[in-house]
């Protein structure tokens, strides 16, 4: 009786499942693996007309990459918008979180909502926007700092503040997403914790720093480890905005691999750099997970 | 006193801060808005204007008689809403599968599926260009769809609410003599509504704000996405400031009027991500 009913179960998960996980499969994992294999060829335009003139050429792609100084800028470059970017984006989040969710602040349904609506806009048009608010003559930006009695800056096209411009654009962008999430792990830490510390005479910063800062441990090993793969992975800000300009300064590891394998068709060595970038974003998230299990809070 | 002085100076510090985070939030969205509104050449005026000194309308009317903006907004609305739907129900019956059933290598299956959402999409984007190119569906409106038919933070979303209903539900439904179809359809869909409205918001903010898939996969102009035909007109556009600024109000419009029409059911889906994530 149990083992029919379960037979029957069995087969109603199967039936339910097969739709994603052949999807998954097919588009997903097994495109995964292909590039894989394609990093060991040499697959370019004419291999795409005729697949006889593929060859196998082991670890060549890899080594052409590591002594390709593009690809060097380009890897710079991607670490450049990590480890500047992320950092500052998660700052940003958790600062307006704190905000947000003070006890002072009335209607924090309406700060919450103005600090997101970046998210929710579309990436290509506010870097079409972000474009014409950088420009070193008309731009708002400029004017803004020309009021404060700072010269203007030629954001994108000066090889020193390219990359600068497109990670504050990308803050602006997206530090609302994980504010939320802040807000999410704020609220969840019990108030009689901060009552308590309050009544032992402690400030407000020592309050943040042995009691908010602790307690959000798991909340902040998310949103670093989602933000850090999320920055590997930057394309459109760089495609729309400087096209990988000036002087290569804000090519970053992606767009060269669509550069690449879409535009001149060498998909052989764009996948070899697509997974150079995986490897990558798997050693990070490796290390983040070490750092936090070491540093027990 | 000292208190009530210490006081009066953190409210300052929290609203002033919180005041110069919302003009800095918002600015650039005003200034589209503003200068997608004036005549042409004002919005390049210096000092720079912030609001049109006649509101006019032609860039709008420019876009869609001239540069044939109707077609990208209905490219648009038709690929966003197809995967939508479809991911829906993919996604939801799997979700189902891993909450409710039991089967072998179920746990493990499902932490294999969690573990790759850590490999970046553009890995697999070569070889299924390639795929894609074999059954003939570069160019297509399918081929936009296909890759974003299953998609695992949607099953996984779905699993994580349904964890939270009980079996008995279910059982007694099973005991009427119910078919799995019929109880998926009848009941689980309508107890999973809060969370699928959660997730039809995402998969179509995802799919509209799209960039670089659909920039790979079409390749005729009378395809093209929104943020595709944008950034197409940029290249011949760049200096007509204010026409931009109209083409990427028309870009961002339709997800930011979703989003504050449905924002509660969006937080409430990143904080259930989040948290459990």
């Amino acid at each position: 009786m149990t083992t029919g009913q379960e037979r029957h179960a069995t087969r109603g998960a199967r039936a339910f499942l097969a739709p994603a996980l052949l999807l998954i499969a097919v588009f997903f994992f097994l495109p995964v693996l292909a590039a894989l294999l394609l990093s060991f060829t040499d697959f370019d335009i004419y291999a795409l007309g005729d697949l006889e003139r593929l060859r196998f050429v082991g670890l060549r792609n890899y080594l052409d990459l590591l002594q390709s100084p593009l690809f060097w800028t380009a890897l710079g470059n991607t670490f450049y918008f990590v480890v500047v970017g992320g950092p500052l984006s998660v700052a940003v989040s958790l600062g307006a979180a704190l905000l947000v969710n003070a006890p002072l602040t009335r209607f924090p349904g309406f700060f919450r909502a103005a600090f997101f609506l970046p998210v929710v806009t579309t990436l290509v048009a506010v870097a079409v926007v972000w474009r014409y608010l950088y420009h070193p003559h008309y731009g708002l930006l400029n004017y803004g700092l020309g009021l404060l009695g700072i010269d203007p800056i030629d954001w994108l096209g000066d090889p020193v503040w390219a990359m600068p411009a497109i990670i504050l654009m990308a803050v602006w962008k997206n530090f609302g997403f994980n504010m939320i999430i802040f807000i999410a792990g704020l609220q969840n830490i019990p108030t009689p914790l901060y009552e308590a510390a309050r009544i032992d005479g402690a400030s407000g910063w020592r309050q943040f720093r042995h009691i908010t800062l602790p307690l959000l441990g798991p909340t902040f090993l998310f949103v670093t480890l989602m933000t850090m793969i999320g920055y590997f992975q930057v394309f459109a800000e760089p495609y729309v905005m400087t096209r990988g300009g000036p002087a290569n300064r804000t090519l970053s590891v992606v767009l060269l691999m669509y550069e690449e394998g879409f535009r001149w068709w060498n998909m052989g060595y764009a996948s070899a750099a697509a997974f150079v970038l995986f490897v990558l974003i798997l050693a990070g998230t490796a290390l983040q997970l070490r750092l936090r299990r070491r540093d027990p809070e | 006193m000292n208190n009530f002085l210490h006081r009066i100076l953190s409210a300052l510090l929290v609203y002033g801060l919180l005041m110069l985070g919302t003009v800095l939030a918002l600015a650039p969205l005003l200034w589209m808005l503003a200068a997608s509104l004036m005549p042409p050449g004002e919005a390049t005026d210096y000092p720079p204007r912030l609001w049109p000194s006649t509101v006019t309308f032609e860039h709008y009317a420019a876009l869609f008689t001239r540069l044939d903006l109707g077609r990208y907004l209905l490219n648009s609305t038709l690929l966003a809403g197809a995967v939508t739907v479809i991911s829906l129900f993919v996604n939801s019956m799997a979700g189902y599968a891993f909450a409710k059933f039991r089967f072998r290598y179920r746990d493990r299956l499902f932490r294999i599926l969690l573990a790759a959402m850590v490999i970046p999409a553009q890995v697999a984007m070569l070889p299924l260009f390639l795929l894609l190119k074999q059954f003939g569906l570069i160019n297509t409106y399918w081929g936009v769809i296909i890759p974003g038919m299953a998609n695992i933070f949607g099953i996984f979303l779905i699993r994580q609410y349904l964890l939270a209903i009980p079996d008995s539900l279910l059982d007694a439904a099973r005991m009427d003599g119910a078919g799995e179809f019929r109880i998926y359809w009848a009941l689980v869909l309508p107890l999973c509504r809060p969370i699928l409205v959660t997730l039809a918001i995402f998969t179509f903010m995802g799919a509209w704000n799209d960039f670089m898939w659909p920039l790979i996969v079409l390749t005729d102009s009378s395809m093209y996405t929104l943020p595709v035909a944008l950034a197409n007109l940029l290249g011949e556009h760049v200096q007509d400031t204010e026409l931009m600024m109209a083409g990427s109000v028309l870009t961002v419009l339709p997800v930011l009027l979703l989003f504050v029409a449905l924002q509660k059911y969006y937080i409430a889906g990143i904080m259930l991500g989040g948290m459990k994530g």
